[in-house]
């Protein structure tokens, strides 16, 4: 995917969970790192439809792994920020690529550590399947099937100074 | 990364190391602002706190610190527990080894004595103070609350004043402070300076300034870090009286006015009110020494996540 393409999937994901939503407002809660931009990105273009800008939030879900004690170095923790008053709100988790689906447990875990919300939906640029847990996303980018020696890396020029998405063999 | 088993002091630590410490720190301090002030990070590890010195504060800071990564701490303190029957502190960490604790945070006394428990126990150890040699968690809480004000911890004017002879504090600071390319200013009556303190420094020696007086210490100072005078380590007399030392060696706002406008004044605790330290600088509008304390929960946590998790 190149950059035009990045941005169009942005467009429509803002755009569809606006649609599902009802005009209701949603908190778009990024998670670290590329979910964090991604979420900003869908954040201006939502509230240049509504004219309303739409709460965001960070969550780094490293403190809730399941494979702390099995990872060779611990992970970088980054920061967490999410909104003081999410008790039931209608919150859309935020990330790059949906593949075995822990990261989304423990995203799932981690927010229930702040409150009740009334929903929590799910929005990602890539599904490229593989899943260990029952999560399905609501939202999706772009389905793409992929072997499992296969890497899938999406570049966001915030943070690569590119925008673009690439599927790669592992080596 | 933090690759070690454990932390025992500051001289051996690397400013990267010191940097991934006071940054993860950073992102831990969030989760003690949450109603629910707890994460599942280190589920399952077992953490002993192994006191041989009366604490409150460092103690308390550590068992919260695990207590909010959901460890189990687990708090010994030597006049409850074999150490009065005779057991040697040796036996003492074989046997909490031997119950797979994950972590022992040792105070102790003695200087070395976390040094020598490392070599022989598969938990990692963390010195929580020993003897008048480190406090390594102390110093990095201090570095963490001066980042938090300056913006940085090079370049600095610290003002280190009180009874250095017996502050495991002021060494560990030393080192910090130093590495990162403060000046560092010791300030103390001669009775409580040791000799040949300016050898402990290994690089940037040139940073480390030796004073007895405390104007001269104080005078455009960015930090003000007052120690406590540790009455209960003195089988002498290092002074004539306690009003003398207040007289010469007191934060008073009048010395306060010396230092820059926006100086911070610190002090690791317990306060001695009147001795080194006036209360209303202790109370005043400078004082960061509260926020000392918040950062070191935050600094704990960092700690115990970087040498327990992954």
């Amino acid at each position: 995917m190149n950059a035009d393409e990045v941005n169009t999937t942005l467009d429509r994901l803002a755009h569809e969970i606006l649609k599902k939503n009802n005009g209701r407002p949603v908190v778009l809660i990024g998670i670290q790192r590329r979910g964090v931009p991604m979420a900003r990105r869908m954040a201006i273009r939502m509230a240049e439809k509504t004219q309303r800008e739409p709460q965001i939030g960070t969550l780094d879900i490293n403190l809730y792994r399941d494979d702390l004690t099995r990872v060779a170095s611990h992970p970088v923790v980054q920061k967490t920020e999410v909104p003081p008053d999410i008790d039931d709100r209608d919150v859309v988790l935020v990330d790059d690529v949906l593949y075995t689906g822990r990261t989304i447990r423990a995203a799932l875990d981690a927010l229930c550590d702040f409150g009740r919300m009334r929903t929590i939906q799910l929005a990602v640029m890539i599904d490229r399947g593989h899943r260990e847990l029952p999560i399905e996303p609501n939202f999706v980018g772009k389905k793409i099937s992929t072997k499992d020696n296969e890497v899938v890396e999406v570049k966001l020029r915030e943070i690569d100074a590119e925008d673009a998405i690439y599927v790669m063999e592992k080596i | 990364m933090l690759k070690r088993k454990d932390l025992l002091g500051v001289q051996d630590l690397g400013r990267e190391e010191i940097l991934e410490i006071l940054d993860t720190a950073e992102s831990f301090h969030e989760v003690s602002t949450r109603n629910i002030k707890k994460v599942p990070t280190l589920r399952g590890k077992t953490v002993i706190n192994l006191f041989f010195e009366a604490s409150t504060r460092t103690r308390t800071s550590f068992e919260i610190a695990g207590k909010r990564l959901s460890a189990d701490v687990v708090n010994i303190s030597s006049s409850t527990s074999s150490v009065s029957k005779g057991e040697t502190l040796i036996d003492t960490a074989k046997t909490l080894d031997a119950m797979a604790a994950d972590c022992v945070v040792i105070r102790h006394f003695a200087s070395g004595a976390p040094h020598t428990l490392a070599k022989l126990t598969k938990a990692s150890i963390v010195n929580g103070g020993d003897g008048a040699h480190e406090h390594p968690t102390q110093a990095l809480l201090d570095a963490y609350t001066i980042r938090h004000r300056k913006g940085r911890l090079n370049d600095l004017k610290i003002a280190i004043i009180g009874d250095v002879a017996h502050s495991r504090v002021a060494r560990s600071n030393i080192h910090l402070l130093t590495k990162f390319g403060s000046h560092v200013w010791l300030c103390a009556a001669p009775t409580l300076m040791p000799p040949g303190i300016e050898k402990i420094v290994c690089e940037n020696g040139e940073l480390l300034h030796i004073s007895h007086s405390m104007d001269e210490a104080v005078e455009g100072a960015d930090v003000v870090m007052m120690l406590r005078v540790q009455f209960e380590r003195m089988s002498e007399s290092f002074f004539p009286s306690v009003r003398e030392y207040f007289r010469y060696y007191g934060l008073t706002t009048v010395r306060a006015e010396r230092a820059m406008p926006d100086v911070i004044i610190m002090h690791p605790g317990p306060m001695n009110r009147g001795v080194e330290i006036a209360t209303e600088v202790a109370d005043g509008p400078y004082s960061v020494i509260l926020d000392q304390v918040s950062a070191g929960v935050a600094v704990r946590m960092a700690v115990l996540y970087l040498l327990l998790g992954g």
